[in-house]
Formats: C-alpha cells, structure tokens, sequence
C-alpha cells in the first residue's frame, strides 16, 4: 500500500475497491471501511462480478464481466477526460508521457466500455463521477487485479488513473494492494524473489552483486561457472531465478531437481493440483519444513517440523509496510524447532560439505545466530529500507513503517509524497487483452476462486480449527438461482464442477453473490479444491497465474 | 473554552466537551459501566452520576456537556449512595455466581460492587431469568443473567464491526439484549468477530473455547501479531501452563485497536492439534542409503497412507528420526544435486507466514550457501 490503512479510512472521501472482497479477506481493514462509509460518509464504488459483502454499503456496485477490467478503467479515464476532471497541475509536475497515454484512453470511450464489461453507460458515468469529484479518492485492490494474465496492465492502468486525478503521494489516496498473508509483503521485502536480493536490490546489477558478496564472504571476482552443469560455483549468481510457477513444471523438463519448500502447500495452492502432483510425483528431492502434514508432504523425502507463530519471535510486515514483533508465547512443541535454527543448520552443514567458497572473515559470512534479533542486525545492515528497524525499537513501542533507513527515521506511512521512486510517475498506455480461457460449448461457464471468512488458503491451519469448521466445515460453491434452476439444483444439492483439468464435487450454494453463467469456488479443502480446475496460465511478466477465469460445465450430482 | 470546577479544583475545557472527557483529561477517576472510550455514549448504565451545583438531579457525566462556570462533585456523599443503590438494582437482577464465573477477577461490575461495598439486595430475584449458554455459535457464549443491559455489545456490533446483529427486545424488566428479531447469532448475519465480548463488562458474553479454563489472573499475556492476513492485527495470547487457551483485544493495537476478526480471534487452536508435527521425518530409503530412482514403484504403492506411520515397511514409509540425521541427509542431499546438476537445479520456496528473519536467512542460504536465484514464495498464489 502507498497509505497507511488508517490514513484511507480516515482520510479518503471517496473508495474505488476493484478484486477485493475486503470484508472477507481483510476483516478488520473491511471493518474501518464500514465505518468510514457510515459514519464518515464516504463515497464507495465497488467493480466486482461478484455481489460480495462489502457491495452492501457501496454508493455504486459495478458488475462487470470478469476479466475486462481494463476497459471498465479505460472507459471511467475516458469519461474524466470528457468532463475535464483530470488533476492538470498533477500531471505537469509530477508526470510524464501523458499524450501517449491519452490517445490509448481515448480508443475507450464510454459505450464501448460498457460494450465489453457489461455494464450500464450510465452507470460509468456515476462511477467516474463519485470517484473524480470526491478528492482524495483511495484506490483499493486484492488478487482479483492481479490473479489475471493481464494483471500487471490491470496494476498499472489503476496507477494511471491514480496519477490521472492527482490522488497518489496524497493523505487519504494513493495505490493500495491488500496483501494476502500475514507476511507476504516481509518476504519480498527480504528477497523471497527470483530477481532481487532483499529491498528489491536487482540480482542483475554488478554493484548490489558486489555489496552482497562482499558482506557474505563470497568471491567478489567474475563469477566461475563449472563447464559440466554450467552453474556458478564461486560468487553470486546474477541470472534471474525462476519464480515458484516456473520452478514447478521444471521438474519435469529436468530443470528443478531439488526442492526446499517452508511453509508452503503448493498442492492446496498452485493451479492445477493434478499438474502439480505429477511433477511433485518425479522430483529427485524434496524437503518440507511445516508444522501439520499437509497435502504436499506426500511427496516429501524429509519431513521438518517447524513451529507455529505462537513458538517464535520474530517480526511480520503487514500491508501498509508497518513492521511488527511477533512474540513467542509458549514453548516449542516436541522436538520441533524455530525454522530460523533449521535454515542455518542446513546452511552450516552445506557449507561444511563445500569449502572454499565463503571466507569466513567477512562481516556476514557466518550462520552462528543465537536468536531472532541477530538477524534483525544482518537485515538492518544489507536492506536500506529496514535500515533502523531494530527489535529493540520495536520492543520500545515505536511504529514503524518502511522505508526507514537509519536508527533516528520515523518511518514513511506514505510513499511517493514528494516524488516517485524512478523521479517522474510515468503514464503508460494500456489495451485489453482477453482471458486466457475462454468459455466454449463444452465448457460454458465462468469459475473463479478465492478463499472464505472462516478459512485460510490451503485450510492447513482452519481445517485443524474446531469452531471455523463447525461453521464452515464442507467446500459450498457459489451458482446463481437462474443456474440452479436450470441445472435442477434445489437445497443442499451437490454438484459436479469439470473443467479441462479436472472435475470436483462440492455442494452448491444457490446465491445471487454471483451472477448468471458464472460460479465461485475455493480451495480450502483438498477433496474440493478449486485449483483441481484451474489452469496455470501466467501474466507474463508477473508469472502469476490466471486463477480468476476458468472455463467449466456445472452438473448436477 | 470554559471554566469549570471538579471537586473545588479550577479546570479550563474545550466547550462541549463531556464532563467524563474533562474529568479524565486530568485524571479524575469517575466509574462507569456503559461508558467506553471506543464508543458513542448511550448514558444508560447510570453510574457516572455527578453532582452539579445548583442542579435539582444528578447528572450522568458521559453525556453531559459541560457549561461556563459548572460546579461538579464526583465522589459526594449524595453521589457515593445514588451509584450504590444504582448497583444494588443491577445486583438483583444478576446470579450471584462471582465464585464460579469465568470473568471473575476483570468483571467490572464485580470491581465497582467491591469498591461500593454493594451487594445484592435482600428482595432480588434468586431465580435464573434465561437459559444459560443460550446460543449455538461455537465461539461466543451468551448468559443473558448476567447481563446489566448497559448496550455496549450492541454498540460495538454497530460501531465497531458495523454489522448491527445485536438489539434491545421489550420493555421494563422484561428488557433483554437479542440477537437481530430474537433468533440465533448466525442467523443475525453475525460474523463471529467477538467484539461484543471484548466489550462485555460482565460474564453475559464471553468466549466458549476457553469457558471454565482459566481466569484472568491464572493466565499470562503475550502480545503477539496475528498470523492470517495481511492486515497486522495485534493482540494478546492468554497462556495457561505453556498452552494458548485464548486471545484478547489489546487497546494498544495499532493496526486494529480492540477489532478483531474470527480467524485472528478464535482459529487459534491449530496451534496445539495433535496432529502437530513434532520431530523430524525421513522416507525410509534415505536412512537406508538407498536410491530414489530404485524404489519408484513401490513409492507409488505406500503414497496414500503417508500421514500414518505404517507398520508395513516401505521404502517410501515414514520414518521419525534425529534431527542430526535429517539435516544431515538434507545438507548431502542438496550438496550431491549442486554437483551433478548445478546450483540452478535447486529451488526455494520461502514462506509468507513466517518471519522476516526466517525468510532473509532462505534467501541468504540460496544466494550465498547455494549460488541460486531460485527463490520466490507465495506472492503469486
């Protein structure tokens, strides 16, 4: 999030939340939004296919077609260029390649807009108007932007309109993602990536390679590649890796022969579970570091058990880029270790099997930690943007969002105030692009995937949760009345789900939540799971795959 | 601004300010029951009565707006009595369990009847009024007896989670708190978020999974951060001999304050399922030496029943093992791939539930230990 979020629930007069069942799946942040609606009176315009919950305190719901976001973005862009709403003095200043820009928006004009994304010209209007006139205006979005193959063009047209109305570096505006998990944002932040080393320092750049090698004990030289498996055997390696979509079909082209996976339920969570399974099924080995067997530790050759949040201490980054103690409450339970011992255990005993290539008079060469704090120390040395965020700051009730680069910053709720990172925020022209997967005579509806209140992703956690279950304990998938009459569905019916890749048995729930020719499923449970149907189709550039559209036929059971 | 005096001491106060806010900015104590910072004040519970000078009647100090030249006694004789007997009243209507209820020791109906030497009156109701345990919501445990009708559940639905499931029903002593017309908290479209609970006074709503387990000064508090989503909701875990028996709002929480969701406040008891992993596991053929490559079928024949630890002897059975036996199988493992097959041939997936710390270490052991940029996380998923 570029805001804070409290600064855009006190803040903003206007929200635009476009792929976020923000109730849902970011409760308490869904709560201030209630709030900020009702009591505050502000404007809210919710884009979701989907009659979510939080439509029901929206000014303005717009149900679009899934998968045209784009066009509903253009088409409102194109209609505060025909009022005259854009922020002219934003766009002077702070701005560049408008005119390119422009002339893509202009191909979007409001009936063709509502051509592709189904809905109302007049309902564009009313849109464009509640979130131009009402300044700030606060941006709100989740993986129903970005779990497309046009995700990345859906993130930068939102940016565009953004900058179009002169709402970003703003108090109540600005661009803000939810994240997921409780730490997805910490495990960018700390080069949980295939490009960048932690702070987003590029893999590919020769100076961030010395720094890094330099602090670790490695080689700073050009780097030694071994003829026989051409891979680098002194320094870093400034070859992009792969991402976790590449790293899993290259089991089985022979290119990922090893797997450390820690925390993670690729079977429960990637697409298409049976693609997964069969290259999990033929990798030389795995090891799995998690606190439950789990759908994935099937396919394991080591087992290690991990331990939960309340067994450590340590720190999460929550979505607005606050960082915050976690604290161990109770023992470990077992024989199971903090994961932070495991990695550096595993760390000591690989680097033990190959000497030479860490010398060990380097400042950070080592992996003698003794707790969670020193490793703080290592981060706040290596990564600018948690430079002066320090367990004992945040042991002394201070609030700190990153950036915060030495020990005397106050941190930054919001980003880009003065300017952005590259200097000028640059306007980039974007078109639609269809999805991947069509509907076909075969195949003629719509499913789109996502996770409920009561659970958690892959379930590992809920599903072992005695009273989520007793509320929510069977996968229900969401088919419109005007389906399930026409399907024959009546009560607590079960039906069949098929898609390309996979078919599913869940039961359905007859709701207007979603609408005609569409249905909704998640994948919290493994004999019900949505991701037996979806299809790992990638953004290209992101690589995140296009959970949101699959074709299937719905049948009654 | 205006002048006032509380108790003979001289205060200036931003004109509409409540004579509770005056009183508190400088630290005058005034009890209260249906008063609470985070919510609108309803005046209803009666136990902020002041005495204004010149005023024929007490004053309720959270709804009145103080004026120029206003005279007020908090703790007068007249106003000791009126709070009493206001409790006596509250008292004889509510089970005289303290002994055996949960909420005991941070009741704060109990800790103003303590402080005012009140208890129940000779002619109170002894009966029980309403079935206790009332609702079937598996976190939230509704005891209408206990209840003192000071609204704040209502309050905090309304307020706090903007949901609006609780309301008022009838009339006189027949007054009760109901879930939307009467029905079932579920059925009231209620989320199971416990903010009613957290603001509760009394042991009318408290929390089902951890009913009878402990009280508040049998448990220590650690303060934690949730680990579902990404919203950073802070909050409190009761332990009780080294186990988690529950979670608490924590005032001081600065993603969410007192607002919790029912994940954050009720998912916690994976955290001790018995079907926690708690040493480490190998495949059979590794401790055997053997290949992989060799035993391929018959890891296709044991692969179903890989969560028990079978008593039939696979090569791909589960085996329990020392940790130094595991890590080492790991470490030669990952080291005899690198060297066939290159550094690239490793993959690492960090993991978007743990820590910082535990995700910069994954990326130092396959940058600097391993030589590879293959590491990503769920971010995509």
């Amino acid at each position: 999030m570029s805001n804070s979020m409290d600064d855009v629930a006190q803040q903003a007069k206007a929200f635009f939340i476009i792929g976020s069942n923000t109730t849902e799946q970011h409760p308490v942040f869904g709560t201030l939004l209630r709030r900020a609606v009702i009591f505050r009176g502000a404007k809210l315009v919710v884009a979701d296919p989907r009659k979510i919950d939080i439509t029901d305190f929206a000014t303005l719901h717009l149900r679009q077609r899934p998968g045209t976001d784009i066009p509903l973005i253009n088409g409102l862009m194109h209609i505060i260029f025909e009022k005259g709403w854009e922020d002219k003095t934003f766009i002077e200043e702070r701005t560049e390649n408008f005119a390119e820009f422009k002339t893509t928006v202009m191909n979007y004009p409001p009936e063709k807009a509502s051509e592709i994304t189904g809905i109302p010209v007049e309902k564009l209007y009313e849109a464009a108007e509640i979130l131009a006139t009402n300044s700030p205006m606060a941006v709100i979005w989740a993986m129903g932007i970005t779990q497309h193959i046009v995700g990345v063009r859906n993130v930068i047209d939102l940016a565009n309109l953004q900058m179009l109305l002169g709402n970003m570096g703003k108090p109540g505006g600005g661009v803000n993602p939810l994240r997921g998990q409780n730490n997805v944002q910490g495990a960018c932040d700390m080069g949980g990536l295939p490009n960048v080393f932690p702070a987003y320092q590029p893999v590919t750049s020769p100076d961030v390679i010395e720094k890094f090698a330099k602090a670790w004990g490695l080689d700073p030289g050009p780097q030694t590649v071994d003829d026989k498996t051409s891979s680098i055997v002194h320094g870093l390696s400034s070859k992009v890796g792969m991402t976790v979509t590449e790293m899993m079909p290259g089991i089985l082209e022979g290119k990922t022969r090893a797997l450390y996976i820690l925390g993670e339920d690729p079977v429960m969570s990637d697409p298409d579970t049976k693609h997964i399974r069969k290259c999990l099924e033929v990798i030389d080995f795995l090891l799995l570091q998690e606190i439950f067997p789990s759908e994935t530790s099937v396919y394991a050759d080591v087992l290690l058990p991990g331990v939960s949040f309340a067994e450590k201490t340590g720190t999460f980054t929550n979505t607005e880029r606050r960082v915050q103690m976690v604290r161990q409450a109770i023992p470990t339970q077992g024989d199971a270790r903090n994961d932070w011992w495991i990695t550096s255990q595993i760390a000591k005993r690989i680097l033990a099997g190959t000497p030479n290539r860490v010398q060990n008079e380097a400042p950070y060469s080592g992996w003698e930690y003794r707790n969670a704090s020193e490793v703080m120390s290592e981060i706040n040395a290596l990564t600018p943007s948690y430079g002066g965020i320090t367990h004992a700051r945040l042991e002394a009730g201070e609030r700190l969002h990153w950036p915060c680069p030495t020990l005397d910053h106050p941190g930054t709720p919001i980003l880009h105030t003065k300017q952005f990172t590259r200097g000028k925020g640059k306007f980039m022209p974007i078109d639609h692009a269809p999805p991947a997967e069509k509907p076909d005579d075969d195949y003629p509806m719509l499913l789109s995937t996502g996770r409920v209140l009561y659970h958690w992703h892959g379930g590992q956690m809920t599903r072992r949760a005695k009273g989520l279950m007793q509320v929510y304990g069977e996968a229900l998938v969401e088919v419109n009345p005007d389906d399930a009459v026409k399907l024959g569905v009546n009560g607590k019916t079960h039906v069949r789900i098929t898609s390309r890749r996979g078919s599913i048995k869940a039961q359905a729930w007859v709701t207007d939540r979603v609408p005609p020719g569409m249905v909704y499923a998640n994948f919290h449970f493994p004999d019900a799971s949505a991701n037996e149907l979806t299809h790992a189709t990638l953004d290209p550039v992101a690589k995140i795959p296009e959970y949101k559209i699959t074709a299937v036929k719905v049948e009654l059971v | 601004m205006v002048n006032i005096k509380i108790n003979g001491q001289s205060i200036q106060v931003v004109s509409g300010k409540t004579i509770l806010q005056a009183a508190h900015a400088h630290d005058i104590e005034i009890p209260t029951l249906c008063y609470h910072k985070d919510l609108n004040p309803t005046g209803n519970c009666r136990m902020c009565m002041v005495e204004v000078e010149g005023g024929k009647f007490l004053q309720a100090a959270c709804v009145t707006p103080v004026w120029e030249g206003m005279d007020i006694r908090t703790h007068s004789e007249k106003v000791a009595k009126d709070r009493k007997m206001t409790l006596e009243l509250m008292l004889a209507n509510h089970p005289q369990d303290c002994i055996t209820c949960d909420v005991s020791g941070e009741c704060e109906l109990q800790d103003l009847a303590y402080e005012y030497k009140a208890s129940a009156p000779e002619w109170g109701s002894k009966g029980t009024r309403y079935p206790v345990d009332s609702d079937p919501n598996p976190f939230i445990r509704v005891d209408m007896n206990r209840c003192i009708l000071c609204r704040r559940c209502i309050s905090a639905c309304a307020e706090i989670q903007v949901r609006d499931v609780w309301g008022v029903a009838k009339r006189g002593f027949d007054e009760v708190i109901v879930a939307g017309a009467g029905t079932t908290l579920l059925e009231a479209r209620c989320e199971s978020c416990g903010q009613c609970v957290a603001y509760c006074p009394t042991g009318a709503l408290s929390n089902k999974m951890n009913y009878g387990m402990a009280r508040a000064h049998q448990v220590k508090k650690v303060t934690t951060t949730c680990s579902y989503c990404g919203v950073g909701c802070q909050f409190d875990l009761l332990v009780k001999n080294d186990k988690i028996i529950g979670v608490q709002s924590n005032p001081n929480a600065p993603a969410n304050g007192m607002a919790l969701c029912v994940k954050g406040r009720y998912g916690y008891d994976y955290v001790h399922h018995p079907e926690r992993l708690t040493k480490p596991r190998a495949r059979r053929y590794l401790l055997e030496g053997k290949d992989k490559n060799d035993i391929r079928d018959s890891i296709r024949d044991t692969r179903k029943s890989n969560t028990e630890l079978s008593n039939i002897e696979s090569p791909w059975d589960w085996v329990e093992t020392e940790w130094d036996i595991a890590l080492d199988i790991v470490a030669k493992k990952f080291i005899e791939i690198r060297n066939n097959f290159g550094a690239d041939s490793l993959g690492f997936l960090t993991s978007a539930k743990c820590t910082n710390e535990e995700n910069y270490l994954m990326n130092k052991l396959a940058r600097q230990v391993v030589g590879t940029n293959n590491i990503d996380h769920c971010a995509r998923l």
